[in-house]
């Protein structure tokens, strides 16, 4: 089967031994050190992490696409954003009568714009299980009809990732619309449990920050799966050589279209996952720029081996961190020239740095897809 | 039985349904046969009212000087390129002009292009796996498992290729001639009735030419193939039947003798004043 075989490699089971272990050391520091010990996990940072981990699902999405089908889309924030409304509409829905103005069934914001109903497309989402599958099915229909129209003509390379920097920053002046009915530019917010679960409890945090660590074990080994499997070859082809690979015989538009649907659908459960935890979703994840950030985190870890993806997120959002703390104004300032720093010195970013330490070491040939081209 | 008795017949399928999948029909002789074939570029005439009748199991060579067209028939025959006027058909139950690319690929028509294209990220192994006549739609493909049959078939044409040595090397470091036989070897792989082989041995040392020689004439009969090739000492060594191409026509055709005889030929390639 095409999904357990990442279960039997290796760097698969290095991954999710790494990840596992992490889940389990946090949880444990969190629970069960004192508060005033220094080695305490604080709920914040729980929190933190879990967001870390979102980013890194998503960054594990972008490179299925960008590193193993060589479409550079620079417009996945909009799947990401997409996946995080869908969330936040049902975390909405669960408020209730809780509200400011205490209505039973309208958002706030709706009462506030004096609308007498809710939208047709807000129902349903009161329901748990809808949401869920809207989660996916939103990001995963609007790539599906982006790509197909994209994918047909043949549009790839550049103009592709124009399209779809378009695509992201039309997306964002739609959502800034009140008329819209998703908030407008405040967006969707103050949210008070998730299934049952009260978000603002330490408890429902960690539950957050676990279920996103198998959110990204899952999402991982789907994506090995697609790339070890001979569909993840012909993506290679496809990448290289789309032409020849057309001559092969291969639908090189459908292979195209099933990696793109299922990237953009991993980076709408990284979207959901991420609402509930930093309690807020509005149209500045649709910003161009955060899609272009989610590229920069790809090439910074390595393109086309997937970990990679994850070491890039988690290390450059943690700079982020630090780095806003500090200096606020200077973090562009460190994001760009860690980007240049990484692609003079380590053109196949750190996954590559860590790939020749081990070639050193066992002068083994390397798996499949490693080498990506520029 | 009239329409009505048709339409009616639970067990009656119908040709349109059938069709894609029915086999080359080669009883009449010809694999491929263009007619009255007609390309322009912006007026320049690229391909001139030609007409070709290659035979099934047929080693036929195509000689021309630059510009002859001989890339635009290719281009012709593999679906890349639409023709203005003319006909061409596979066998004698394919209109090769209402196909796409990947539909005439899957029917049988392997094609190596003039600069090799081999996937250079994957191993020779994989680029033959890829090549291998299979299911090759979306879901089939991810599912795809290596059976030990698709292994055996894919070491055969290693050893016909000679790169049993390099199975799990990736292609982007063999040598120029190495990824020729490569791109041959996935030609091999799905099971083609006819390989249009474009330069074979462009930028080729003489032995590896030796080989390749060996390798093309081991190969008609079972397959039909069509070379094009500029070096006339390599058609001389391989060619049964050689076709001249000029400015888009067929300009003779016959045995390497009879055609490096014809004054017009003659004419042609030394380069005179017609």
């Amino acid at each position: 089967m095409w999904l357990t075989r990442p279960l039997q490699e290796r760097s698969t089971q290095v991954f999710l031994g790494v990840l596992f272990a992490a889940l389990v050391v946090v949880t444990f520091l969190h629970l069960f050190m004192p508060q005033d010990s220094a080695l305490h996990v604080s709920a914040f940072t729980v929190t933190l992490l879990g967001k870390y981990l979102c980013y890194a699902l998503l960054a594990v999405a972008v490179d299925l696409v960008w590193g193993y089908l060589g479409i550079l889309s620079l417009g996945h924030g909009a799947f990401f954003a997409l996946g995080g409304y869908a969330m936040g509409m049902y975390l909405m829905r669960q408020i209730g009568d809780r509200g400011v103005y205490g209505d039973p069934v309208l958002p706030d914001f709706m009462v506030f714009l004096n609308w007498l109903e809710l939208p047709w497309f807000w129902h349903g989402f009161e329901m748990a299980w809808f949401a869920f599958i809207m989660v996916l099915l939103a990001p995963g229909l609007l790539a599906l009809v982006f790509g197909f129209l994209a994918f047909r003509s043949r549009v790839t390379g550049v103009y592709l990732s124009i399209i779809t920097q378009a695509l992201t920053f039309a997306l964002m002046l739609a959502f800034f619309r009140n008329e819209m009915g998703f908030g407008g530019n405040n967006g969707l917010t103050d949210f008070k449990d998730i299934l049952g679960f009260n978000l603002r409890t330490d408890a429902t945090r960690l539950g957050l920050f676990i279920a996103t660590g198998i959110a990204l074990a899952i999402g991982y080994v789907i994506c090995r799966g697609i790339v070890t499997s001979k569909l993840g070859r012909v993506s290679v082809a496809c990448r290289d050589a789309e032409a020849r690979t057309r001559f092969l015989g291969y639908r090189v538009e459908r292979v195209q279209l099933f990696v793109f649907v299922v990237s953009a659908m991993l980076a709408g459960v990284a979207g959901a996952l991420y609402v509930p935890q930093v309690g807020i979703i509005n149209p500045s994840e649709f910003s161009p720029l955060f899609s272009i950030e989610i590229v920069v985190w790809v090439a910074l870890g390595g393109r086309a081996t997937l970990y990679g993806a994850v070491i890039g997120a988690i290390l450059v959002n943690y700079a982020k961190t630090v780095f806003t703390g500090i200096m606020p104004d200077a973090w562009l300032f460190a994001l760009g020239g860690l980007f240049v720093l990484v692609t003079v010195f380590l053109p196949k970013g750190i996954a590559g740095l860590l790939q020749k330490r081990r070639k050193a070491k066992t002068d083994n040939d390397t798996p499949t897809g490693q080498e990506a081209t520029a | 039985m009239s329409i009505f008795q048709e339409l009616t017949d639970r067990e009656h399928v119908f040709e349109f349904l059938t069709q894609v999948q029915s086999p080359v029909d080669v009883r009449h002789g010809p694999i491929l046969y263009l007619e009255d074939v007609n390309v322009s570029f912006d007026g320049f005439k690229a391909i001139n009212n030609l007409n070709l009748t290659i035979d099934d199991g047929e080693l036929r060579c195509i000689i021309g000087p630059n510009g002859a067209g001989k890339t635009t028939m290719m281009d012709i025959i593999t679906g890349k390129t639409r023709p203005d006027t003319g006909s061409v058909w596979f066998g004698s139950r394919h209109n090769l002009l209402t196909m796409n690319e990947p539909d005439i690929a899957s029917l049988g028509i392997g094609r190596k292009f003039q600069k090799p294209t081999v996937f250079e990220a994957l191993t020779v192994f994989e680029n033959l796996e890829l090549a291998m006549a299979a299911d090759k739609r979306v879901f089939p493909t991810l599912t795809a498992i290596m059976k030990p049959e698709y292994r055996d078939r894919i070491d055969e044409v290693l050893e016909m290729i000679g790169l049993k040595d390099l199975r799990d090397r990736l292609a982007g470091i063999l040598s120029h001639g190495q990824k020729q036989w490569l791109e041959i070897g996935m030609l091999l792989m799905q099971k083609p009735r006819l390989l249009l082989v474009d330069e074979p041995v462009a930028g080729m040392t003489e032995q590896e030419m030796e080989r390749t020689a060996e390798l093309l004439t081991s190969l008609a009969g079972k397959q039909s193939v069509v070379v094009v090739e500029h070096d006339m000492g390599f058609v001389r060594s391989i060619a049964r039947k050689v076709t001249v191409l000029h400015q888009g026509s067929v300009l003779a055709e016959g045995t390497m003798d009879q055609v490096s005889n014809d004054p017009e030929v003659i004419k042609v390639y030394l380069g005179e004043e017609a």
